[in-house]
C-alpha cells in the first residue's frame, strides 16, 4: 500500500469508529444499545487485543506463555494509576477535566502508553533470562511471574488491594477498544508478514536450524515476547478503565491466561483471524450459555467444557487451523495459486501436525511475492 | 593451502558426561574431510561445539586465523561457517522457496540471493519443481537436499554437513554425494560427519576416526578404507 493509501485507510477507520462511537455510548435517535449487550461487545474488543497479541509470541513464534494475564495486570494498573494520580493534573494542562470527552481521550493516551510500556518493560524482565535458554523455561517462568505480580497487587493499598482498583476513572469507550484491537491486529499482521516475522517462524519450527542459518534467536524471541506483553498492557489499561469494571487481583490470576490460550487454540494457533474469531466466540458463548443457568444452576460451565472437548477432539488444529480467513476465501476455487492437491496430498505424510496452507499465502502479500517470482 | 579450521585438544561435557577427549583436527581450504565413527561417538558433539550450540571445556577452535571459541552459533555464519544439522531441521511450515531465503537471511544483496537461488536449483533440480510446497511434506531425501542448498544460501567457506545420507535409499545417498563432489569442485570446503563410512571415505580427501569421543585414526581418506580397523568396524568386514 502506498502512504497515501494508507492514510485514507486510517482516516477512513478513524471516522467509522467514532461514528459508531458516538451510537454506541449515546445513542441515535430514540436506539439505546442494551448495556449488557454493549459489555459483551466491548469484552470482545479487548479479548481480541489479547488473544491476537498472546498469538505473537504463542502461535508465530512458538514459545509457550501462561502469564498473559499478569502483563495485562501490569499494564492495566499502571494505566489505570496514572489516570487516578496523575489524570487530573495532565488533563489540567490543557485546561480540560478528566471526564470531559476531550480530557477523557487525553487521559486514556497516556494511560495506553504506561500502561504499555510497564507491560513491554516486565516482557523484558521477564523473557531476557527465560529465553536464552531452549526448551519450556518461558512457561514455568511466566506462570510464576503472574502469581506474584498479583500477590504484589494485593498488598498494594493504593490500589485497592483485594478489593480492587475501584477508583478507576471510567474512560474507556468502545473507540479506544476497537481502535486498539485494530491497531493490535496490524502491529501483529506487519511483523508476522516482515522478515522478522519469517525468522520467528524458523524459530518454532527448528530452533537449532534457525541458529544455523544466523538468526539471533534470543533477540527475536524477547523482541516479540515484549511486543506481546505490551500489547498485554494496553488490553489491561482498557479493562480497568471501563464503566464499573474494576480491575481485581482476583480477576487476573492464571486461570485468565488459560482464558486466553483457549481463545487462540480455538481459533487455530499462529492466524490472527483465528485469534480474533477465538476471542469472539469464547466471549459470547458463556453468556449464550447462561440462559441454562437458570433451570440448572452450573450446567453453563459444564456444557462450556464439553464444548471445547468436542472441538479438540473434531478440530484439533483449531477452527481456522494456521491460515487465515479472507476476501481469497471466497474466490472462485480453481483461481487458487495453491496447488492444494499437492498441499493436501503432502499433508498426511508431513512430521508436523500443521494443518495445510501456507500461513502466509492469504497475507495478500504472499501472494503477491509467490507468483512474481515463481 | 592453509587450514581454514582447526581444533586443538578440544573437550567437550554434557554435565557429568565426557563427550568429547582431546579432539584435534583440520580441515585445509579447498578440501573435504570426514569424520566417521558409530552411532554416539561424539560427531555431532564436535559440530555443535564448532558452530558455537555448546561451549567447550578446554581446546581451542581457530576458524579462518580467529579464535571462535564462546562465539554465538548465529554470529558464525557471518564469518563464514554453515551448518546442515543433524535429522536436517528444515522449517516445516514454511516453502522450500522460503526455506532457502531464509538461508541468505544475512545476506543483503538481492541479487546474490537470487544467485544463490539459482545455484540451489541447479544443484538440486528437485527443489526447483517443489519450490511452493512447504518443507514438511517433502520426502527425506528432499529435505536433506534443502538442508544442504540452504546451508549453502550464506555461500559459506566451510560447510558442515551432519550425517546427510542418514536413513535414505541408495539411490537417493549417491545423489547425495555426488553433490558433495560438486560442491567442492565450487569451491567450498566441506567438513562431512558420517556413519556410512564407505561413502563417506570415497567422496573425501581426508578422514578422522572417532571412537568415544576421541580420535583414534586420522589419514587420507584412500588408505584409511583399506586400514584393517576401518574396514573390520565400519565397512562391515570381518578382520
Ligand atoms: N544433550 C545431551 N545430553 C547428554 N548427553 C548427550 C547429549 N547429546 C549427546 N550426548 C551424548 O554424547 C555422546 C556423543 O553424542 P553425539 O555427538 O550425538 O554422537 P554422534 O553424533 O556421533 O552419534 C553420546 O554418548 C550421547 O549419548
Ligand atoms: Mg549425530
Amino acid at each position: 500500500m502506498r502512504a497515501t493509501q494508507k492514510l485514507a485507510w486510517t482516516a477512513a477507520t478513524l471516522v467509522v469508529l467514532l461514528g459508531l462511537n458516538q451510537i454506541f455510548e449515546h445513542g441515535f435517535g430514540d436506539f439505546q444499545i442494551n448495556p449488557y449487550y454493549a459489555r459483551v461487545i466491548e469484552l470482545i474488543g479487548i479479548n481480541i487485543t489479547l488473544a491476537v497479541s498472546l498469538n505473537l509470541i504463542n502461535g508465530v513464534a512458538g514459545q509457550f506463555s501462561i502469564g498473559h494475564a499478569g502483563f495485562m495486570a501490569v499494564g492495566g494498573y499502571v494505566g489505570t494509576y496514572l489516570t487516578v494520580y496523575y489524570g487530573a493534573a495532565v488533563t489540567g494542562w490543557f485546561g480540560v477535566g478528566v471526564t470531559d470527552a476531550v480530557g477523557g481521550s487525553i487521559a486514556m493516551v497516556v494511560s495506553l502508553i504506561g500502561g504499555a510500556i510497564a507491560a513491554g518493560v516486565a516482557g523484558l524482565a521477564v523473557g531476557i533470562p527465560s529465553l536464552r535458554l531452549k526448551g519450556d523455561y518461558l512457561a514455568i517462568v511466566t506462570l510464576g511471574f503472574g502469581e506474584i505480580i498479583r500477590v504484589i497487587i494485593l498488598n498494594i493499598p493504593s490500589v485497592g488491594g483485594a478489593t480492587g482498583f475501584t477508583d478507576a476513572i471510567p474512560i474507556t469507550n468502545f473507540f479506544w477498544i476497537f481502535a486498539m484491537a485494530i491497531l493490535t491486529i496490524v502491529i501483529v499482521r506487519n511483523l508476522t508478514a516482515s522478515t522478522f516475522g519469517r525468522a520467528l517462524a524458523t524459530i518454532r519450527d527448528d530452533e537449532v536450524a534457525a541458529e544455523a542459518i544466523g538468526i539471533g534467536t534470543t533477540w527475536h524471541k524477547v523482541m516479540a515476547f515484549a511486543v506481546s506483553a505490551a500489547l498485554a498492557g494496553v488490553a489491561g489499561a482498557l479493562s480497568g478503565q471501563l464503566f464499573a469494571n474494576p480491575l481485581n487481583p482476583q480477576n487476573l490470576n492464571f486461570v485468565k491466561s488459560i482464558e486466553v490460550i483457549i481463545m487462540i487454540v480455538l481459533g487455530g494457533v499462529g492466524s490472527i483471524t483465528g485469534a480474533v474469531l477465538g476471542a469472539t466466540t469464547l466471549t459470547i458463548l458463556p453468556e449464550v450459555l447462561r440462559g441454562f443457568d437458570q433451570e440448572f444452576p452450573g450446567l453453563r460451565m459444564v456444557m462450556y467444557a464439553l464444548l471445547l472437548i468436542l472441538m479438540m477432539i473434531f478440530r484439533p488444529q483449531g477452527l481456522l487451523g494456521r491460515r487465515e480467513f479472507g476476501w481469497h476465501w471466497l474466490r472462485w476455487p480453481n483461481r487458487s495459486r495453491i496447488p492444494v492437491a499437492l498441499t493436501e496430498a503432502g499433508d498426511t505424510k508431513a512430521h508436523t501436525p500443521a494443518p495445510p496452507g501456507d500461513p502466509r499465502s492469504a497475507l495478500g502479500e504472499g501472494d503477491e511475492e509467490g507468483d512474481s517470482r515463481g | 593451502m592453509g587450514a581454514l579450521l582447526t581444533l586443538d585438544r578440544l573437550n567437550v561435557f554434557y554435565g557429568a558426561i565426557h563427550a568429547l577427549r582431546d579432539v584435534s583436527l583440520t580441515v585445509n581450504a579447498g578440501e573435504v574431510v570426514t569424520l566417521i565413527g558409530a552411532n554416539g561417538a561424539g560427531k555431532s558433539t564436535t559440530l555443535r561445539a564448532i558452530t558455537g550450540l555448546l561451549t567447550p571445556a578446554s581446546g581451542r577452535m581457530v576458524f579462518d586465523g580467529e579464535d571462535i571459541a564462546g562465539v554465538a552459533a548465529h554470529k558464525l555464519v557471518a564469518r563464514g561457517l554453515s551448518m546442515s544439522p543433524e535429522g536436517r531441521g528444515v522449517f516445516a511450515n514454511l516453502t522450500v522457496r522460503e526455506n532457502l531465503e531464509m538461508g541468505a537471511y544475512l545476506v543483503r544483496d538481492r541479487a546474490a540471493i537470487a544467485a544463490g537461488l539459482e545455484r540451489s536449483f541447479t544443484l538440486f533440480p528437485r527443489l526447483k519443481e517443489r519450490s511452493k510446497q512447504r518443507a514438511g511434506t517433502l520426502s527425506g531425501g528432499e529435505q536433506q537436499m534443502l538442508a544442504m542448498a540452504r546451508a549453502l544460501m550464506s555461500a559459506p567457506r566451510l560447510l558442515l554437513l551432519d550425517e546427510p545420507s542418514l536413513g535414505l535409499a541408495p539411490l537417493v545417498c549417491q545423489t547425495i554425494f555426488d553433490t558433495i563432489d560438486s560442491i567442492k569442485a565450487a569451491g567450498t570446503t566441506v567438513l562431512l560427519v558420517e556413519q556410512n563410512a564407505n561413502a563417506a571415505l570415497k567422496h573425501s580427501d581426508r578422514g578422522y576416526v572417532l571412537e568415544t569421543g576421541g580420535v583414534i585414526l586420522e589419514g587420507a581418506s584412500a588408505e584409511l578404507a583399506t586400514h584393517p580397523r576401518v574396514r573390520e568396524a565400519y565397512l562391515g568386514e570381518g578382520g
